[in-house]
């Protein structure tokens, strides 16, 4: 089979975390709107999903830093964070080792990763999950770009990485998912923490929704920095995401919700 | 090397609970077992937010930090504007303040 499914979405810990923070209606609208992105998603039967993460430190760290890594396992924990902190309750994820490891082995042609046989998911994965799959009943093939310890990997290699998975996607037989996470602007876990460069969003969005290969990788990191914070990195992740679906995205909600530090952002993407 | 040691100390912290519990039972033994200099490990020893915040620990370690000193965000902001206040600008890493000391960006 190939891809089902393509979409992006913030993976912000105040979204699960800090949601009684909130104004209540838009929280409740965001809210709402993640959970029939999970709805759009159940509808396509996907076999399982790659979700593409920024990890921040919960399983890999600067003695080892891989650019790309996968999980491969039958199964995960998470949250790593404290439950009450992140208002996620402790849980098994279901994984797929064996459909991992084909998947590896397809990616390896063209882009080196790294695998783990064990992944415990921080907020990056496990808040997207908490609304798209909230029975944890998929399963979940985990993907980390390291966007958190420099030097970090280029936008042209993110795209290429994209590109691999969809070729990976391409020669199995399952159904499979993708989704990305993270970003956009934001100064996450600082005093900063609330910032939001919206007009910088739009414009990331709108490249990101025509698939403009060229505008996307024409960012540069000290730009990004400055105008989008360090969060911004973690644009790598929607960059991969457009490699693999090839097609034009739509956004489904995109408001800053302050207290959770980001534009919360919820699109897809249609698969050519 | 050092800043690098005290990451590494939040990064087990974080994510171990049995260093966790040791933080909380052999607090100096534990800590001996870092290469720290004496103000990160005055720093670490206190719960000193602030001042980890200010020798460039990376946020997405740090931010952990405060629950497990039982210390709810908007705390968490407030100790690190006030280690700006106290010890000076972030020293390293990319997780450096630009609003000013008086900022609540978020209401918070």
């Amino acid at each position: 089979m190939s891809l089902v499914y393509a979409g992006v979405c913030s993976h912000a810990p105040g979204i699960t975390g800090r949601a009684h923070l909130a104004e209540p209606a838009l929280k409740d609208a965001f809210h709402a709107e993640f959970y029939r992105m999970g709805e759009a998603l159940a509808a396509t039967r996907p076999d399982a999903i790659i979700e593409v993460g920024a990890e921040h430190f919960g399983n890999f760290f600067m003695n080892n830093m891989p650019a790309y890594a996968m999980g491969m396992a039958d199964r995960y924990e998470g949250p790593i964070e404290d439950p009450e902190w992140l208002g996620i309750a402790k849980t098994r994820i279901p994984g797929n080792a064996e459909l991992s490891g084909r998947i590896i082995r397809s990616v390896m042609q063209e882009v080196d990763l790294a695998f783990a046989e064990e992944w415990r998911f921080d907020h990056g994965l496990i808040v997207p999950l908490h609304f798209l799959t909230p029975k944890f009943d998929t399963a979940i093939i985990p993907v980390n770009i390291n966007c958190q310890g420099p030097p970090l990997t280029p936008l042209k290699r993110a795209w290429a990485f994209g590109e691999a998975l969809r070729t990976a996607c391409d020669s199995v037989p399952e159904r499979i998912a993708i989704i990305g996470t993270g970003g956009i602007s934001h100064w996450p876990a600082t005093p900063d923490s609330g910032m939001i460069n919206s007009a910088w969003d739009n414009e990331f969005m709108a490249r990101w929704c025509r698939n403009d290969r060229q505008a996307l990788l024409s960012y540069t990191d000290e730009a990004t920095y400055r105008e989008a914070g360090q969060g911004g990195f973690e644009i790598r992740t929607f960059i991969s995401v457009a490699a693999a679906a090839r097609g034009r995205g739509e956004i489904r909600f995109m408001q800053p919700i302050p207290v959770f530090a980001v534009t919360c952002t919820l699109a897809h993407m249609s698969i050519l | 090397m050092s800043l690098y040691s005290v990451q590494k100390f939040l990064y087990q912290l974080n994510r171990d609970p049995k260093v966790q519990q040791r933080y909380r039972a052999e607090r100096d033994a534990l800590l001996a077992e870092y290469e720290l200099d004496d103000e990160e490990l005055a720093a670490i020893r206190d719960g000193d937010i602030g001042k980890l915040y200010v020798l460039g620990a990376n946020g997405q370690l740090l931010m952990h930090f405060a629950p497990l000193l039982g210390m709810p965000w908007a705390e968490y902001l407030e100790a690190m504007r006030e280690g700006v206040r106290r010890y000076g600008p972030v020293r390293a890493g990319i997780y450096a303040m630009t609003t000013s000391t008086d900022d609540k960006v978020a209401g918070l």
